[in-house]
């Protein structure tokens, strides 16, 4: 198994204003093969789009490095680009603008004609022919968020990093714009890594799934193979034998770490009784059968 | 029946007649203009007596009918000359001083946004500087250039250009993360993320640096030019004064005014072609 893109034990600490320090990501480790896609889950604020940032060079890490194809990723750059979660495209140029600016930068050196032709086979791509000469501002979300997509693969970029891409659009388009990334990943083999909320986008899209725990100090909690075979429909995926098990799992994860949450958020009280102090302990999750002697304890009256 | 339905018939206006487009444009047009009438109505009232100090709306008109109002451009030599051509070469003042103004306003603007050093090393200095009033500069500029001309237009330029700096300042700090992390991503050249991000993304707040500029040019020209004399409309109304023609203040009152707001308007026209509907 070739490596391609290697996030090796990479810790992100934020400064805080008051002189103390947040540790939002700790020992994330991940090996991504070229062309798998990767989903990244986790509930809010746990560090996805921070790691993602970090992949992309926008951010940088605190403590180890990402490596794309053996080099050390230090600075943003179009071999990694990025489907920002707000579009970012700029208001004051069409779409057709839009693309060209990104053509134009990266695929300079090749003759005039052809880069337009790059631009107008991408609009083709996500079918955007008749918005062509519209800014920004006469667009819709879902049409915005196609154009953001174009962008990025216009420019041909070894890895495609997607933050929650559909995230802000209804059901409808989100399920047009899934299918239609789900072919053009396939037609050019493409790497991705995209952070999403959804757990049926992350089965329908992924290879793997990666979960993240919660935040502060993150780090991976499980990653699941998504066994179905492609290409995938939309509506057919559902019918795979495994689809309801891998989405129970991911669900259960995720539930887990919100109780997790709910937990640490719980201050022990303290109960006085009998002249004695009585302290409520967290010893944390003891699964089933290891704790017996505590429940023997207490039946017994020992605490 | 019949004869109801005639007369609403009747009574019905026709699509395009006076009455209906004063209908239509009443609010904008009938209301500032009754607005006016009592205003001056007020105004006549208060300065009926001969020994009032100053002249009603009738006596104005009186006095200033010829040559002020029919003939705005006579030209009696030296600084005798007919209103308008006193308001345009204090235009032209205004016009050499505020496109100055604009072109290192803007300039030092988009350097001192652009990095968080020259920001916090400059921004007290302009912060002192802007509120110190027009004419105070005119002596400095007085003892500088030792002539009231370029004196008159510095004194325009140091006027216009703090409002220019510090919205330019604040346009090219305020754009959205988002649009830098764009340029980074694709590696745009400095020349390619000045001219296709930066300068876009600040030209809104760049022209509301420009449109309060001309509104304190035109303010400070008329004061400067009542102590720097010349062919101007601050000097005229100085001269005005010290003649004792009260009537010729008002109205070149009037014309200043109108003028200004024509400028302001001017201003306006121009950065609504030039700044994308969107970013409004």
């Amino acid at each position: 198994m070739s490596v391609f893109v290697e996030v090796d034990h990479v810790d992100r600490v934020f400064p805080l204003p008051n002189g103390g320090s947040y540790v939002a990501l700790k020992n994330i480790e991940l090996k991504v093969r070229q062309g798998e896609f990767i989903s990244l889950i986790g509930h809010s604020g746990c560090g996805k789009s921070t790691l993602l940032n970090i992949i992309a060079g926008l951010d940088k890490a605190s403590r180890g490095g990402v490596i794309l194809e053996g080099r050390q990723v230090t600075k943003p750059g179009p071999d990694r680009m990025v489907v920002f979660q707000n579009y970012s495209l700029l208001p004051w140029l069409t779409v057709r603008e839009n693309i060209a600016l990104g053509v134009d930068e990266v695929m300079g050196h090749r003759p005039a004609g052809e880069r337009k032709g790059i631009i107008e086979h991408h609009i083709d791509l996500v079918g955007l022919r008749a918005a062509a000469k519209k800014r920004p501002g006469e667009l819709s979300g879902g049409m915005k968020q196609r154009v953001a997509i174009a962008r990025a693969l216009a420019i041909r970029p070894k890895l495609l990093l997607l933050d929650e891409p559909f995230g802000a659009l209804d059901a409808l388009t989100r399920g047009g714009l899934q299918e239609q990334l789900m072919k053009i990943c396939e037609e050019s083999n493409v790497t991705c890594i995209m952070v999403t909320h959804d757990v049926d986008e992350a089965l329908l899209l992924s290879d793997r799934v990666v979960m993240l725990t919660n935040g502060p100090e993150s780090h991976i909690g499980q990653i699941i193979d998504v066994e179905i075979p492609r290409p995938r429909q939309r509506m057919e995926v559902v019918n795979h034998p495994s689809y309801y098990s891998l989405r129970n799992e991911m669900i259960y994860f995720l539930n887990q770490q919100k109780k997790a949450k709910l937990h640490q958020s719980k201050k022990p009280q303290v109960v006085a009784r009998n002249g004695l102090e009585k302290v409520n302990l967290e010893i944390g999750f003891i699964p089933l059968t290891d704790c017996a002697p505590l429940v023997v304890a207490q039946e017994k009256g020992f605490f | 029946m019949t004869t109801q339905i005639e007369s609403r018939r009747q009574r019905k206006v026709r699509q395009n007649s006076p009455i209906s487009l004063i209908q239509k444009h009443s609010p904008k047009i009938i209301r500032p203009l009754v607005a006016l009438a009592i205003f001056l109505v007020i105004w006549q009232v208060l300065c009926l007596s001969p020994a009032s100090n100053l002249p009603s709306p009738i006596k104005v008109w009186q006095e200033t009918w010829d040559p002020l109002i029919i003939k705005p451009f006579f030209d009696n030599g030296g600084t005798d000359k007919g209103l308008g051509l006193q308001i345009a070469a204090s235009l032209g003042r205004v016009a050499i001083g505020f496109s100055l103004a604009a072109i290192v306003g803007i300039g030092l603007g988009i350097l001192v946004g652009s990095t968080q050093f020259m920001y916090d090393a400059v921004d007290p200095i302009f912060q002192v500087l802007r509120t110190i009033p027009p004419l105070a500069w005119l002596p400095i500029s007085l003892a500088a250039f030792r002539d009231s001309q370029p004196s008159a237009i510095f004194v325009i330029f140091i006027t216009a250009i703090w409002p220019i700096i510090i919205n330019t300042t604040v346009g090219v700090q305020q754009i959205p993360q988002d649009y830098k992390n764009v340029a980074r991503v694709l590696r745009l050249s400095r020349q390619k993320y000045f001219f296709k991000v930066l300068f876009p993304a600040a030209v809104p707040y760049i022209f509301t640096g420009l449109r309060i500029g001309i509104g304190l040019s035109w303010l400070a020209i008329v004061a400067a030019e009542m102590l720097v004399g010349g062919v101007g409309i601050g000097f005229f109304i100085w001269d005005a004064y010290n003649s004792s023609r009260l009537s010729e203040i008002i109205l070149a009152l009037i014309y200043v005014g109108v003028v200004g707001l024509l400028l302001d308007r001017l201003v306006g026209f121009v950065a609504s072609k030039v700044v994308p509907e969107e970013q409004k």
